[in-house]
């Protein structure tokens, strides 16, 4: 098969998974089976991606011509297909997660969740092989509307205002912010297709180059820099597998990988060196950064400081790829990889222990690590990815990135993401003492085990997988190295 | 500036206000709609007016020697058409108000509003 | 046969009307209504192939030669407005019938489509002529037709709205007839074509002739009523929400996009070439037009009445189309035309769902849009698709025009109006997610969840416009050529 092939079937699969999943509504196993098995399909697909040693080289793909000279077209990178691939493999995951999540809950709309889930994926394929930044926003703005019904899927008060927030700011950033952007782009270059090392021919002016990229920056509000950040926190009304997808899978890596993009492949790094919207936007993710961090040390409920790491966590991805090292950009895409497998394992457990508890808050987690050892085992490997120590995928990124802060010599970052590990330590390490070492404040009336077994099954996957980035990273590096070659220190 | 010699238009314009005053200000649809027919009336005057060539007569072919200097017909049978739309319009404008009258019981605006608001 | 399409177009309805009258009977109407409007369909794609093919047409009534005789004149632009009018009209016919049974009186049925072929006569008339008298006749025809439709409905604030329409629209109109004496007095000449010459002859343009000028603004104010730009707009949300679904629709879709298509012949064609435009009244209307997307936007954004809240959105989208024009650049008039074109799309489904609605919930406030996501679920995701349109998501219609009016903002040098434009865009995303969010995710509804899916005659004309809207958003080649090539004839820019 040709690889244009092979990305048609990328998006194909999923979009025709939400079809039969619509039409099969009645049927709820066949429903799930479709779920699997377009999960499975999918993943064998960006595997076949992967092993093309050609892959890079394919022509682009055009879908569609909506203005002339302005075309959909799909056309493979690097960092795509590194992306693709973490948000398919993740994908069949959560299916296998979703399935005993929504039956150990009873949750109502099945069906819808199960269609938007694949549609989302299907956007997410789009915005990962997008060859233009038309296309990049096409399948953006698809993302955020096909993700909109999974935020309000409990369809009462508190879900219909979370959505709210989550499409008044990702949408108002978007059409706002990225759209004009994305014109003024065509505008002064008079293209908008991706080119590695930045897509204008001649440099516009510096202050013009500063305004573009923090009309990006701020314009991609998945990326959730603040103070575009307070959709995320709001969304966590949804089921706990959507705040997986949206965390781990698609939404919020969409966000980054699209502002990781923009910098390689709109700009360039040479292009941004020493302008200062890049200064503003180091500035606003550096304290975005630690506030987030601050404000997760607050939180009781446990998926809302989930949700305030992972705004933390995001801004190191944008910080170090603004700071636009060799060594920096290599440790944001492998963050973009670390950082999935362990926040989708967090939220796992979360929900796990919803399901199996029906617990919410850290307050109330004393003492569950002997009921579920599985679920907190699994909690406790994340939680060593997210500050940063081996053995585990985080360390590695982590380690990139401070290299990469000693290249640029920039001491101010080099402080900051050591004080971020520290704050990272302090709201994550008290949840899992308190689960292994506390005594059970009360004994419930319902003593509960684990949660249902396909969802101890996902989680133990995605922890193995922290894990096995760390020992076998290579895949991920040999990418992230590609990447990096135009970085400038 | 001849004012004189501007009669007509003078008189067309003063019309055109009174109409439009009348449409304005007055509630009553009646008015409104006679206010309307004078503010159209006022167009008929500044065609016709336009159309009056000095000396001119109506223009028919006599025998004789010429040459004869003739009014233009056209601006004339131009307003002959503005004039059947004017009466079509006020006819519809007066069947609206009778079915206005029918169902609301009045035909003062303020009286109108008023009713529609109590809903 | 070909020769005479031109005056098909218009002939068609024009008899049809009277054939209503005589028969009497609503379903004979209707068979007569749809056979004229699908017919005049055909002649419209007819006429835009010849004059894409052949260049402009022209057809002198009974043989009268130009200056003397009215003559049909059709060009790019026109040949495009002529696609709207009847596309719309045909789309119109076979909903009406279900949709009139519910809203319109029995024994009023049968004139209901006699009415509605002559305001289409009207509308295709004032497209088609040549003539400036002729235009004033039509639009006169059409308007009047208009306020008879509009008063028809069930509501007595129908009949209102309609009174307060026709005070508008006439005094409109009669400013309009001013501006044509006026120009007519200047020239001596009422063909179109002539008249440009004319002027262009005596060098009355370039000399910034007083009366020229007096008539420009007569004409500017009069259309301007008639299109509902932003001060002038206050008869259009009444007769919108009050008048049947069907007369909404069908106005909504087309009466405003004549009047626009007016207020190009007369400032591009006419005076030449837009160059008087540019040098008074372009950057006049400018303010107008953006005071109408901010102002329609956010009073739209306060309306429980649906309809009501589509119309004060209709008079944003009407800021869109005049925004592209006031630029008087190839490529904002191609932007406004083609938001034309677009808008009829997107305005004519729009306002057809709220027809499906009040078909079955007999009423179109937000509250009783509770549930119908899932009791009217085709008619829902038509409005759905609809609002993407509205709001300019990407592969919806909407976005073609919104990029090209950005685009040609920032031609233009005018950021803050291309930012403007945007936040536009955003206020529609919250009065369109109103509705959404009231029909699918409704807190608390515990009404019944009956299915009432609108009937498939209401709801087969709405989906052909939803794929319309999709379709021309991902492959806008057909409409954007055609808006190019008209914006080109008015500027006279190469062809």
């Amino acid at each position: 098969m040709t690889i244009s092939s092979l990305m048609l079937l990328c998006l194909i699969i999923p979009a025709a998974g939400a079809v039969f999943i619509v039409l099969s509504h009645r049927l709820a196993d066949l429903r799930e089976g479709v779920t699997l098995f377009s999960a499975a399909a999918l993943f064998a697909v960006v595997c076949q991606l992967f092993r093309r040693p050609d892959v890079f080289d394919a022509p682009a793909t055009t879908l569609a011509t909506p203005l002339p000279g302005l075309e959909l077209s799909l056309q493979l990178e690097p960092l795509g297909l590194l992306f693709a691939g973490i948000a398919s493999l993740l994908w069949m995951i959560t299916s296998l997660y979703t399935i005993g999540y929504m039956r150990g809950n009873q949750e109502q709309h099945q069906t819808t969740l199960y269609a938007c889930f694949a549609l989302a994926l299907t956007s997410t394929m789009g915005i990962a092989l997008s060859g233009n930044l038309l296309t990049l926003f096409v399948f953006y703005e698809m993302l955020t509307l096909s993700t909109y019904p999974l935020v309000t899927h409990k369809r009462d008060h508190d879900a219909v205002a979370g959505g709210r927030y989550y499409l008044g700011i990702l949408v108002g950033s978007s059409i706002g912010l990225l759209l004009p952007a994305i014109i003024w782009t065509w505008h002064l270059a008079g293209t908008t297709t991706f080119h590695y090392g930045g897509l204008f021919t001649s440099a516009p002016p510096k202050a013009v180059v500063s305004i573009l990229f923090l009309l990006y920056a701020f314009g991609i509000g998945k990326a959730a820099l603040m103070p575009l950040h307070r959709w995320l926190p709001e969304a966590m009304v949804a089921p706990t597998p959507v705040s997986a997808l949206l965390h781990a899978v698609a939404v919020v890596k969409a966000g980054v990988f699209c502002v990781v993009k923009v910098i390689l492949y709109v700009f360039g790094p040479a292009l941004l060196q020493g302008c200062s919207g890049l200064v503003i936007v180091q500035v606003v993710a550096g304290f975005t950064l630690l506030c987030a961090s601050l404000i997760a040390l607050r939180q009781d409920n446990l998926k809302r400081r989930l949700a305030y790491s992972t705004i933390s966590q995001l801004s190191y991805i944008s910080l170090s790829a603004a700071i636009l090292a060799p060594l920096s950009i290599r440790g944001a895409v492998v963050h973009i990889a670390a950082h999935a497998v362990g926040k989708i394992t967090l939220f796992f457990a979360a929900g796990a222990i919803y399901t199996a508890a029906h617990k919410t808050r850290v307050s109330e987690l004393d003492g569950i690590g002997q009921r579920m050892p599985w679920t907190m085992t699994a909690f406790a490997i994340a939680t060593l990815s997210m500050i940063g120590l081996p053995p585990t995928a985080g360390f590695l990124s982590k380690w990139f990135m401070l290299q990469g802060a000693f290249e640029a010599n920039n001491l101010l970052v080099i402080a900051v993401l050591l004080l971020s590990t520290l704050l990272n330590a302090s709201y994550f390490v008290p949840i899992v003492y308190a689960a292994f070492f506390k005594p059970e404040r009360h004994i419930s009336d319902h003593p509960h085990g684990e949660a249902p077994l396909s969802m101890v099954i996902a989680l133990s996957a995605t922890a193995l997988l922290t894990i096995i980035l760390f020992f076998w990273p290579d895949l991920v590096i040999s990418i992230a190295t590609r990447l990096s070659i135009g970085g400038v220190s | 500036m001849n004012l004189i010699g501007h009669y007509n238009y003078l008189i067309s314009i003063f019309l055109m206000m009174v109409g439009f005053f009348v449409v304005i200000c007055r509630g009553n649809l009646i008015k409104k709609l006679i206010g309307l027919n004078i503010f159209s009336t006022s167009v008929f005057i500044l065609y016709i007016t336009m159309g009056k060539v000095a000396g001119g007569t109506a223009p028919i072919v006599v025998p004789g020697p010429g040459p004869h200097i003739y009014t233009n017909p056209l601006p004339h049978v131009l307003i002959l058409t503005a004039i059947v739309v004017g009466v079509a319009t006020t006819a519809v404008g007066l069947a609206l108000t009778v079915r206005i009258k029918e169902r609301y019981g009045t035909i003062e605006e303020d009286e109108i509003r008023l009713k529609d608001e109590s809903l | 046969m070909n020769a005479h399409l031109p005056v098909l177009q218009v002939i068609l309805p024009l008899l049809g009307a009277p054939l209503c009258m005589l028969t009497r009977s609503a379903r004979l109407n209707w068979l007569i209504t749809i056979a004229v409007s699908w017919s005049g369909f055909v002649i419209s794609l007819l006429l835009a192939q010849q004059v894409w093919v052949n260049g402009p047409i022209t057809y002198n009534m009974g043989g009268w030669v130009a200056p003397w005789g009215i003559t049909y004149h059709i060009d790019a632009l026109n040949a495009f407005v002529l696609i709207i009018v009847t596309m719309i009209a045909a789309l119109v016919a076979p909903y009406a019938r279900r949709s009139i049974q519910k809203e319109i009186d029995r024994h009023r049925q049968a004139v209901f489509y006699a009415l509605l072929l002559l305001c289409q006569a009207g509308l295709l008339g004032i497209v088609i002529t040549g003539d400036a008298f002729n235009m004033y006749v039509f639009l006169e025809l059409s308007s009047l037709s208009s306020y008879a439709l509009i008063a028809m409905g069930k509501r007595r604030r129908g009949l209102t709205a309609a009174f307060q329409y026709l005070i508008m629209g006439t005094i409109g109109a009669t400013f309009i007839l001013i501006g044509i004496g006026l120009l007519y007095n200047l020239t001596g000449t009422l063909n179109i074509l002539d008249l440009a010459e004319q002027l262009n002859k005596h060098h009355l343009i370039a000399t910034g002739n007083r009366t020229l000028i007096t008539a420009f603004a007569f004409l500017t104010v009069g259309l301007s009523l008639k299109l509902a730009l932003f001060p002038l707009h206050l008869w259009l949300p009444n007769a919108y929400s009050y008048a049947p679904s069907v007369v909404t629709i069908f106005l909504a879709a087309t009466a405003t996009k004549v009047a626009v298509y007016m207020l190009l012949r007369f400032c591009f064609t006419i005076l030449g070439h837009g160059a008087l435009f540019q040098m008074t009244l372009g950057k006049i209307i400018l303010l107008p037009s953006l005071c109408a997307i901010f102002i329609g936007s956010i009073v739209a954004i306060f309306q429980y009445d649906i309809k009501r809240m589509l119309a004060y959105s209709s008079i944003a989208q009407i800021g869109y189309m005049t925004l592209g024009i006031t630029m008087a650049t190839p490529l904002g008039l191609t932007a406004g035309i083609l938001h034309l074109f677009n808008h009829a799309l997107m305005k004519g489904l729009l306002f057809m769902t709220m027809g499906a609605v009040i078909y079955r919930v007999d009423s179109v406030y937000l509250s009783d849009f509770r549930g119908l996501g899932k009791r009217m679920p085709w008619t829902m995701a038509a409005f759905v698709i609809g609002g993407l349109s509205l709001m300019g998501v990407p592969l919806t219609a909407g976005f073609i025009s919104k990029w090209y009016l950005v685009k040609s903002a920032l031609e233009c040098g005018w950021w803050p109006v291309a930012g403007l434009i945007l936040i536009g865009s955003l206020l529609a995303v919250i009065y369109v997610w109103r509705v959404v969010e009231t029909a699918y995710f409704n807190p608390d509804h515990e009404l019944e969840q009956r299915s009432c899916e609108a009937p498939l005659s209401l709801l087969l004309p709405m989906w052909i416009l939803v794929i319309a809207n999709i379709y021309f958003g991902i492959n806008s080649d057909l409409p954007l050529s055609m808006a190019a090539r008209a914006a080109n004839l008015l500027l006279g820019v190469g062809v």
